[in-house]
C-alpha cells in the first residue's frame, strides 16, 4: 500500500513523514515523529489521554486522520516547557499533586491549555467542562481542577513559600 | 491495515465515489469511522473526504436555518443566534469531541449516541443528500430510519424552521456521568402553540431505538390541547409506546422505559 507524504508543524517545527492509509496523528506522532507524550487510552474517543492542539483547538489525535493535520500545527505536551522551564500549568499539577499514575497527565494539560489560552481566567465550571473528555482514575480530579484554578490565576507565585498549604483533595464536590 | 484515502475538492465527486465503491465510508470529523478503524472494523477500505466549504457554511440569519454536514459542535456553540441548539451542542462529548464531531455524521451516530439528530427530529429538520443521480432533500424521520441505505450517499446539510420563542423547543440528555456522558435517554420536544394550543407537536427521542425516534402517540395526546395536567398526564402514559430501546452498559431497556416518561413531564412542565 503507497504511502502519503505528510508535513505539518510539529510545536514549533516542521516535520515531514510517510504515513500509511487511515493512519492516526496519534501513532503518526509517537512512532513516526518520536513524540511519546501523547498517550493511546482507548482509542474511542471517550479518555482524551492522547488530546493535542491543532491550529490551537483541542483534538482527539487517536480520531484524527493524520493527513488532516497537512499544513496545520500541531502542539502536544513536548513543546509546552521552554526548555528547562516547566509551563505554570506543568508547575501547578505539581504543587497540587495532580498527576497519581500520570497517565492522563498529558492530556489534561493539554486540554487545560486549550482552555486557558482562550480564557485566562475561567471559573471553576469552566474548568470542569474543559476537562470533561479527559478521564483520570487516580485522582478524583479535585487536584487537577485546583491545579488549573491557580495556573490560570497566575498563582505560582507564592505556591513554593512556606505558608503553602495544599488543597484538601477529593473533597465530597463530585464531578 | 492501510485503507485507501480519497480526497476531494467537491461534494459532488465525493458523493460519486461513495456510491460506486461498496466499502467506502464518508470521514467528517473522524469520531465514527476512525473509531471504528481504531477497534479493527475490516468492512471500511476506502475513506472519503471532501474539502468542499460549502459543506461548513452556517446559515442562522432567517427564520429558516441551515446547517452544513461539516459544522461541528463547536461551531454550533460559537453561534450566538443558535442558542436554542447550545443545549444540544454542550451535551455531547467533551470539547475535544466538540471540535472534531459534525452534524452530518451525528445523524449516522448509532444509539446511545446521536443526540444532535434528536433535536433535528423534533425540529422536523430535512436532510440534504448529494446521491449518484443528484441531490435531493428528504425529511429526516425518512432519511433515519432508512440510514443503513443511505450510506452510499453524501448528507450536504440540515434545515429546520426556528422555532417560534425560545420557550417553544426544549431538550433534555440524561447520562450517568456529568458534564459528559452518553444517553440514558435524550428527549427533545418542540411544541409550537397557536392561541394557546400545542399545534405541530414533534417529540424526539434518544437511545430508545436503534437511531432516534418520534414519540407519535405522545405527540397525539398533546395535539390541539393547551398543555395542562390531563394532557401532559396523557403524554407520559404514551412516552415509550413504539419504542425498542436495548440493554447497555448505561441502562435497561426496561429503565429506559420506565424513566422516558419522567423526564418528559419534567420537560413539558419546565421542570429543571
Amino acid at each position: 500500500m503507497a504511502k502519503t507524504a505528510l508535513q505539518f508543524r510539529h510545536n514549533s517545527r516542521d516535520v515531514a513523514v510517510f504515513v500509511d492509509g487511515g493512519a492516526n496523528l496519534l501513532t503518526t506522532l509517537r512512532e513516526l515523529v518520536g513524540d511519546m507524550t501523547p498517550k493511546f487510552g482507548c482509542g474511542q474517543g471517550g479518555c482524551g489521554a492522547c488530546t493535542v492542539l491543532i491550529d490551537g483547538d483541542a483534538h482527539l489525535a487517536c480520531l484524527t486522520l493524520a493527513e488532516t493535520v497537512a499544513g496545520r500545527a500541531v502542539e502536544t505536551l513536548d513543546g509546552l516547557k521552554d526548555g528547562p522551564n516547566l509551563h505554570p500549568l506543568q508547575r501547578a499539577f505539581m504543587e497540587h499533586f495532580a498527576a497519581q499514575c500520570g497517565y492522563c497527565t498529558p492530556g489534561m494539560l493539554m486540554a487545560a491549555k486549550a482552555l486557558l489560552d482562550r480564557n485566562p481566567s475561567p471559573t471553576r465550571d469552566e474548568v470542569v467542562n474543559a476537562i470533561a473528555g479527559n478521564i483520570c482514575r487516580c485522582t478524583g480530579y479535585e487536584p487537577i481542577i485546583d491545579a488549573v484554578l491557580a495556573a490560570a490565576s497566575g498563582g505560582m507565585r507564592g505556591l513554593h513559600g512556606p505558608e503553602h498549604v495544599p488543597s484538601p483533595h477529593m473533597s465530597p464536590r463530585t464531578f | 491495515m492501510p485503507v485507501t484515502v480519497k480526497t476531494f475538492g467537491t461534494s459532488g465527486e465525493a458523493a460519486a465515489a461513495l456510491s460506486s465503491e461498496r466499502d467506502a465510508r464518508y470521514l467528517g470529523g473522524g469520531t465514527l469511522v476512525m473509531r471504528a478503524l481504531n477497534e479493527g472494523d475490516v468492512s471500511v477500505s476506502t475513506i472519503v473526504r471532501a474539502t468542499d466549504r460549502a459543506l461548513a457554511q452556517l446559515d442562522a440569519t432567517g427564520s429558516r436555518i441551515t446547517i452544513g454536514a461539516g459544522v461541528t459542535f463547536a461551531r454550533v456553540l460559537a453561534e450566538r443566534s443558535l442558542g436554542f441548539l447550545h443545549p444540544v451542542a454542550g451535551s455531547i462529548g467533551g470539547p475535544a469531541v466538540r471540535n472534531m464531531g459534525t452534524i452530518g455524521g451525528n445523524l449516522f451516530a448509532p444509539a446511545p449516541f446521536g443526540d444532535f439528530a434528536v433535536a433535528l427530529l423534533a425540529l422536523d429538520a430535512s436532510v440534504a443528500v448529494q446521491g449518484a443521480y443528484g441531490a435531493r432533500d428528504m425529511p429526516i424521520e425518512e432519511f433515519l430510519s432508512g440510514r443503513s441505505r443511505q450510506a452510499d450517499g453524501l448528507v450536504l446539510s440540515a434545515s429546520f424552521q426556528r422555532p417560534l420563542s425560545d420557550d417553544a423547543f426544549r431538550y433534555r440528555k440524561i447520562a450517568r456521568v456529568r458534564p459528559k456522558g452518553a444517553a440514558v435517554v435524550t428527549l427533545a420536544v418542540h411544541v409550537p402553540s397557536s392561541g394557546g394550543r400545542a399545534v405541530g407537536v414533534r417529540i424526539a427521542l434518544g437511545a430508545m431505538a436503534s437511531t432516534p425516534v418520534r414519540a407519535k402517540a405522545a405527540e397525539r395526546t398533546l395535539e390541539g390541547h393547551t398543555l395542562d395536567a390531563a394532557s401532559i398526564a396523557a403524554a407520559v402514559a404514551a412516552a415509550a409506546d413504539g419504542t425498542a430501546p436495548v440493554d447497555d452498559a448505561l441502562a435497561s431497556a426496561w429503565y429506559r422505559r420506565e424513566v422516558v416518561g419522567v423526564h418528559l413531564r419534567r420537560l413539558l412542565t419546565g421542570q429543571a
